[in-house]
């Protein structure tokens, strides 16, 4: 069931009027049930990963509640009879065992979404490292499931645990609660990937029907389909065209493949999201937001403070920090700072830690050497950028020009562009050959890509352009309208009550009648040709 | 306190981090000067910050990250 | 007091509803095909639920008989009422649900089936599904026809709500569509498809041998629900198999019919075997090279077998009752004029472009 099915908007329809006709302590368990039917629905063998998952999470965060409830006992019993050297003493004993129950933990779910997931890529490379040693003997490929949604709830079940171990998010007691924060169906076919103390409190309170916050979830929902639909649907055949065929497809095209998957990728991403955080938000729940018009950013940091903001700060939260503040790294930093000198010594731990996040950060995407190598572009870029911040502070100390209007449109420009270079890895078929076209995107460049039967040669008609200009346009009224003014739904709300009520119509048959879905008109299918 | 708003003020001079309070909140600071923060805290005051003990409440000022220096130094 | 608020609470949504559900209604008028200028035969079985009189002849098939047999000619020359049914590739399924749904609308004396479809077991085009489907009124038999008919990529509400179907003719839209999007032309007469150029025969590949020649088990299941169903309603049901050189009706398949025909006391034709009878030329009555029969052609085999009809059932000479004679004086007009219409552009085209 994908968000666009049928079946999946009947599925909502459903889940939505028995949400809110059962009795109210009814609702969180019925969302529960509704989850897995989903899952089950997409498949039932699913089920059983998730299961594990959250059984195992289950088990080890009571572990964990309990031995930290026994030291505080330990210690309330014994208080002003033990020393501060064994009270320490005893708390480092204690932080071990939960230590070890931790690292369990996670091993054992991040083992199956490694398995899963990583077993076929572990494979070719092995191959490959054996053909290269002119080896006879190669291993063949396994045939394995990927759950639906595996990483995004692998990385919010281990958030969790970790919370847990920090003591930053106490226990949950009741398994079937922790159950529903694992599987919340709207969350599962893309996250975002929520925390536990963000999501749980709204997810298990009562809500009753409250019509603004029905309409505003409906808003968010249609919007969403419009931009998946209406866009990202329709412009998606015309980017397959030109990266599924790099051999014809070259120079000019390569940029405008480029752009189109910056748009189709925007589209389809925040409005998946938008469906998701929608279908919450009618029910009342709350889901963190993923992003912040992302395209508007001047620089990479900031744009990856916009982009997938759930992922970001899970990587900064539970890789980057731990792995840059661990003890060996701050020995680390005092030896090359004593050694490299104080300014370039300073940053080893840094980009180290940031290595480790944009490598595994590539991983996470997708097991193959293109999401790595797109990871390690980002990090590279990044880090380039933080060499030359002195370098930009001096320029702009001398040009005023970071306060002009033009100069900001510039930065937002670049950032983009330099965001949708970095991601063709995520369009062509390997490492080698995404170099091979970025290369050729300036070595072969012409205008010849930018004509009216370039265009037109796409799969694409000149109406679908139109159509697209036109949505372009829309999508940037309202994002620069939302960065000035705040929400627009609050500014729909405010203005006379009937523009409510035009605006969410006007949007449903804009998704029905351009939406790109179904089998599409085609005259000539009609036309009777033999009998 | 001298110290670490030495510290501090080297990082971003532009700051007045006596007043400041929403250092976190506000993006003036973000993960790259927190580590450097953190190494710099750990020379100084042989304080480690535990990963954990990152979040906005405890960064968000001067004061807010010497009373987490001081808290750390007890235990 | 409280009560009041309530209502006027609920008002306005309700009255959002009606106006949505209003514009979706004018929005799948307007992006449906309308068969106008091209393709009509999309726009026949519509075309049925606007006949003022009842008929005691109903066709239902394929292209061999919707544009092999002529009403106005069965009329004009026996004074029989009939309707023909048919639709582009009409499976058999199909016919049986169309069979189905005239029935809510009055009971003829005979039905005639062309056997031509059931060499198909199979939903064949989703386009040619559509043409036939998309026509019928809502009723369970349209839902009959839908669930029978679908193939694996077709979805049920795209059926029952054909904007989620069309909705992509946005960028097709013509003046045609904004024209017709509440009447529309007639284009049959009584389901009978005019053409009245010729061309004539030329050789076609020798029929391919297939490996097993047994006709489909949903085919007949159809075939027999369609028996029964005539035998439920006192109505006769008569097979036939119009003249045509392709496709190939093989006489394995022919056999089955017989036999099938023999064993519950039907009458079948096969008017391939009986050409000379009819008179059927093909150097001269098909348009499309021995496939599908003209005017000409048309007129022969109605003739030929509305002699079989008024001989064998106790049909009414409807030339004598002047409701049907005003009624079908217009029809008789309509149909001549199209007739002459259609020659006069053979002559100045040399071909048939508006019909």
């Amino acid at each position: 069931m994908l968000f666009t099915d049928y079946s999946f908007i009947g599925f909502l329809a459903v889940v939505f009027l028995l949400y809110y006709t059962l009795p109210k302590k009814w609702q969180w368990p019925f969302l529960l049930v509704a989850s897995y039917v989903f899952y089950f629905i997409a498949s039932p063998s699913y089920v059983v990963f998730i299961l594990a998952t959250t059984i195992s999470t289950y088990l080890v965060s009571l572990k964990l509640d309990q031995l930290e409830t026994r030291q505080k006992e330990y210690l309330k019993a014994h208080k002003g009879e033990i020393s501060r050297e064994e009270k320490k003493e005893y708390k480092a004993g204690v932080r071990a065992r939960k230590w070890k129950w931790l690292l369990l933990c996670l091993f054992f779910n991040l083992g199956i979404l490694a398995v899963l997931k990583y077993t076929n890529f572990t494979i070719a490379n092995i191959n490959g490292i054996l053909e290269a040693f002119h080896s006879d003997g190669t291993l063949s490929f396994v045939d394995l499931v990927l759950p639906m949604g595996i990483s995004f709830y692998t990385f919010q079940t281990m958030g969790y645990i970790i919370d847990v171990y920090r003591g930053t998010s106490s226990a949950e007691k009741n398994p079937f609660k922790l159950a529903l924060f694992v599987s919340f169906f709207p969350q599962l076919v893309q996250g975002p990937i929520s925390r536990f103390n963000d999501l749980a409190k709204s997810l298990f309170e009562i809500h009753y029907f409250d019509p603004k916050v029905v309409s505003y979830g409906l808003y968010r929902i249609m919007w969403g389909y419009f931009k998946k639909m209406v866009v990202a649907d329709r412009i998606l055949p015309a980017v397959n065209t030109i990266i599924q065929n790099p051999d014809t497809y070259q120079g000019g095209f390569v940029f405008v493949g480029m752009m189109f998957y910056a748009f189709e990728l925007y589209a389809d991403f925040t409005g998946g999201i938008d469906i998701t955080i929608g279908i919450a938000q009618t029910m009342g729940i709350t889901v963190t937001e993923n992003f912040r018009r992302p395209y508007f950013s001047k620089n990479i940091k900031e744009y990856w403070k916009r982009w997938h903001i759930t992922m970001g700060t899970w990587f900064t939260d539970y890789i980057f920090y731990p792995i840059s503040v661990c003890k060996p790294m701050l020995k680390l930093s005092k030896f090359s700072r004593s050694r490299l000198g104080e300014q370039i010594g300073k940053r080893v731990p840094v980009y180290l830690s940031s290595f480790v996040v944009w490598f595994t950060t590539g991983i996470w995407h997708g097991a193959s050497w293109n999401f790595i190598v797109w990871g390690l572009m980002n990090f590279v870029v990044i880090m380039i950028s933080e060499e030359f911040e002195p370098l930009y502070r001096k320029f702009h100390a001398r040009f005023h020009v970071k306060d002009k209007a033009w100069y900001g449109v510039f930065e937002i420009v670049r950032t983009v562009l330099l965001m949708s270079a970095i991601r063709m890895f995520d369009c062509y078929r390997d490492v080698p050959l995404t170099f091979k076209m970025f290369g050729n995107m300036f070595t072969n460049f012409d205008l010849s890509a930018f004509t009216a039967e370039a265009f037109l040669g796409l799969g694409l008609s000149a109406a679908d352009y139109v159509l697209l200009l036109i949505c372009l346009i829309v999508i940037l009224a309202v994002s620069i309208t939302e960065e000035r003014k705040g929400s627009v739904r609050d500014l729909i709300f405010r203005a006379p009550a009937a523009w409510k009520y035009v605006a969410f119509g006007g949007l449903v048959l804009v998704v029905i009648v351009f939406g790109a879905y179904g089998i599409g008109y085609d005259q000539s299918q009609f036309i009777y040709n033999q009998f | 306190m001298e110290p670490l708003l030495e510290i501090l003020k080297n990082l971003h001079p532009e700051i007045d981090f006596n007043t400041c309070e929403t250092l976190i909140d506000d993006g003036l600071i973000d993960s790259f000067d927190i580590v450097t923060i953190i190494s710099e805290i750990n020379e100084e005051y042989d304080v480690v910050i535990p990963a954990e003990e990152i979040v906005p409440d405890n960064f968000n000022s001067a004061k807010a990250l010497y009373d987490l220096v001081t808290r750390l130094e007890d235990e | 007091m409280k009560r009041k608020i309530n209502v006027k609470r609920a008002a306005v949504p309700a009255v959002f509803l009606v106006i949505m559900l209003v514009l979706l209604y004018l929005l799948q008028r307007l992006l449906m095909p309308k068969y106008m200028s091209d393709i009509p035969e999309g726009a026949m079985v519509e075309e049925y639920y606007r006949e003022t009189t009842d008929h005691e002849v109903i066709f239902v098939g394929d292209c061999e008989v919707y544009e092999n047999f002529s009403p106005i000619k069965f009329y004009e020359d026996y004074g029989i009422t009939s309707y023909i049914r048919g639709s582009a590739q009409q499976l058999t399924w199909q016919s049986y649900y169309l069979l189905e749904d005239t029935l809510r609308y009055e009971t003829p004396k005979v039905v005639v089936f062309n056997v031509l479809a059931m060499k198909y077991n199979e939903p064949q085009s989703e386009a040619y599904n559509r043409m036939t489907i998309d026509g019928m009124k809502m009723s369970s038999s349209k839902i009959g026809a839908i669930q029978a008919s679908m193939t694996e990529e077709e979805h049920m509400l795209d059926y029952i709500f054909p904007i989620l179907r069309y909705h992509s003719r946005w960028s097709d839209l013509s003046s045609e569509d904004f024209e017709y999007m509440f009447h529309k032309d007639k284009v049959s007469h009584n389901g009978y498809y005019m053409r009245v150029d010729t061309r004539p025969v030329d050789d076609f590949p020798e029929p391919e041998k297939l490996s097993d020649y047994t006709l489909g088990d949903k085919a007949m299941e159809y075939l027999d629900k369609m028996r029964v169903l005539c035998e439920e309603n006192g109505i006769e049901l008569v097979l036939v198999k119009s003249p045509s050189l392709y496709p190939h009706w093989y006489d394995e398949w022919d056999e089955q019919i017989v036999e099938y025909a023999d064993k519950y006391g039907l009458d079948y034709f096969n008017y391939e075997k009986l050409t000379d009878e009819v008179g059927i030329d093909y150097n001269t009555d098909t348009y499309d090279a021995g496939l599908h029969l003209n005017l000409s052609g048309a007129e022969k085999l109605s003739e030929y077998f509305g002699k079989y009809l008024t001989e064998t059932y106790d049909l009414t000479d409807y030339r004598e009752d002047p409701e049907y004679a005003a009624v079908y004086q217009e029809k008789i007009e309509f149909y001549h004029e199209m007739e002459e219409a259609q020659y006069e552009e053979l002559e100045e085209y040399g071909e048939i472009i508006s019909y």
